[in-house]
């Protein structure tokens, strides 16, 4: 099988913190591939870099054979992405969410309109398709996002924390909706999470991340055998301590706090 | 094509959403063409300077023009904060449509909310030369594009909100009152006029002035100039800002 992600020695440094040091990892085509570590370990910071987002400061990365600081575009056509904060226009509806991102993946017009349609029933909004996206619930946006994400059927779909904050009906109908997703269509999932049992029922394959460096890789049963533990939460907890880690907030983060405070 | 014209539209959807901006928008235009053109109206008339809605007028269309397109611009900081604009980052759209698409938006809002400040301008006495409509209208459309450029191009690195009043404070204010849009700038003092040089909203409140209030189309093909290359300098300023961003 083929490595659709390949990650090299890849660092990223912002001034004096080291958030991403020197870490290699390979994700195979197909796969559900589960990155999991505490808060503030470098997720977010990994995933930016594969994005495009980000630049990074040394190493390779490929994305479906492209790298995202040479080849920018062909990667972001490569992937479709639910970021760990909402990402939708509040005052547009559904639809119109949709069609914003259809346009500008270049999907043909009628093709557009079908697979919106697909899309939108399978993760059951196409009834609410007119409503704007701010009199929506956090499942409904999150559905919505995933749904938005597959409109231009990338070969790799990032989720970062998919499920924060969602009740557990919610958070179950999505994940049957991807492991799905990844069955039929061979899309390849690539996923954080902080619910251990997620990444237990679902992953493939886990690495790790902590303080920036991957400190253990494979499957959830290998991880088990190697900390000789019962279960993934108890495989984490032995692999990264203890300690609650602080997470220092960006300006960006600062501005989403605001604006919790300024919305009602 | 499709990506600037998506951003186009969603811009015009969500100002269309929202009558509260509108009336908002306007309000500010109307209390300054009735408190000052009625203040001091007669003082202007006793000063030599002649009707003084004609005058101010053109000034008050600009002023609409550059809060609105300045207010568009600064948006963007608006879709940093709701998380939107990372959606259009990983699309793959040259940052120079995404800039162009934002403009263009803002733009033609602004533009649209000159004309109604112009609408309004006409019921308080204001009686422009229509002859020389089409070219008011271009530069409407100039300064709009122009301050939208501007403004988008200053919220790319802009991340917190409380920026927002310190730009309208040490930017639009200054801009708008040594713009000759309330007085005349070219008869006044050294310092003020030669400020107004290189103030581009004073490229355009004279390219109103004399094409609505005066007639004239003198000095409009450098307003033109002026006011197109520095719109042109701010769109490609922002697409690299654009580049540069990490979200």
């Amino acid at each position: 099988m083929t490595n659709i992600i390949e990650v090299k020695n890849l660092t990223k440094k912002f001034k004096e913190l080291t958030a991403v040091n020197n870490i290699s990892f390979q994700v195979k085509k197909g796969e559900i591939f589960a990155f999991l570590g505490p808060n503030g370990a470098g997720k977010s910071t990994t995933i930016k870099m594969l994005t495009t987002l980000l630049a990074p400061t040394s190493g390779s990365i490929y994305v479906n054979n492209y790298s995202p600081q040479e080849n920018q575009d062909e990667v972001r056509h490569s992937f479709g992405i639910v970021f760990q904060d909402p990402s939708l226009d509040d005052d547009l509806t559904a639809l119109e969410n949709m069609e914003f991102h259809g346009v500008l993946y270049q999907i043909p017009k009628k093709l557009r309109k079908e697979r919106t349609k697909e899309l939108l029933e399978f993760v059951e909004l196409w009834e609410r398709k007119n409503d704007l996206v701010k009199t929506f619930s956090g499942g409904m946006k999150r559905r919505l996002e995933i749904a938005r994400g597959l409109l231009h059927h990338p070969k790799i779909l990032f989720l970062d924390e998919p499920t924060l904050g969602l009740d557990p009906q919610t958070r179950n109908h999505i994940w049957s909706y991807i492991k799905d997703l990844n069955k039929k269509e061979g899309i390849t999932i690539f996923f954080t999470t902080h619910y251990m049992d997620e990444a237990d029922q679902t992953a493939s394959k886990i690495a790790i991340i902590d303080k920036g460096e991957i400190i253990a890789n494979g499957t959830t049963t290998e991880l088990k055998e190697k900390t000789k533990t019962d279960s993934l939460e108890n495989a984490f907890i032995a692999l990264t301590g203890h300690e609650i880690r602080e997470e220092t907030a960006s300006g960006v983060d600062k501005l989403r706090e605001q604006r919790k405070m300024w919305r009602r | 094509m499709g990506t600037i014209y998506i951003l186009w539209l969603r811009q015009l959807k969500k100002y269309k959403r929202s009558p509260a901006r509108m009336v908002a928008s306007v309000g500010q235009p109307l209390l300054f063409l009735l408190a000052l053109g009625f203040g001091f109206g007669p003082i202007f008339q006793k000063a030599g300077g002649g009707n003084y809605i004609q005058f101010l007028a053109p000034g008050i269309i600009a002023m609409s023009i550059l809060f609105a397109a300045m207010f568009s611009g600064i948006e963007t900081i608006w879709d940093k904060r709701f998380g939107f604009l990372k959606e259009t980052l990983v699309a793959p759209v040259s940052r120079f449509q995404i800039m162009a698409g934002r403009t263009l938006g803002g733009a033609t809002v602004a533009t649209f909310q000159g004309f109604v400040v112009l609408g309004i301008s006409m019921l308080a006495g204001f009686s422009p030369s229509f002859s020389l409509l089409p070219f008011a209208i271009i530069l409407m459309l100039l300064i709009s594009l122009l301050f939208t450029a501007l403004g988008t191009a200053i919220a790319t690195f802009v991340e917190d909100m409380q920026a927002f009043p310190l730009i309208m404070n040490f930017l639009v204010m200054p801009t708008f009152f040594l713009s000759g849009a309330l007085f005349p700038v070219v008869g006044s003092s050294g310092a003020i006029a030669s400020i107004a040089k290189v103030n581009p909203l004073a490229y355009g409140v004279e390219g109103l002035r004399n094409t609505l209030a005066l007639g004239t189309t003198s000095n409009l093909a450098i307003d033109f100039l002026v006011l197109g290359l520095l719109t042109i300098v701010l769109l490609a300023l922002g697409t690299y800002f654009f580049k540069k961003m990490e979200a």
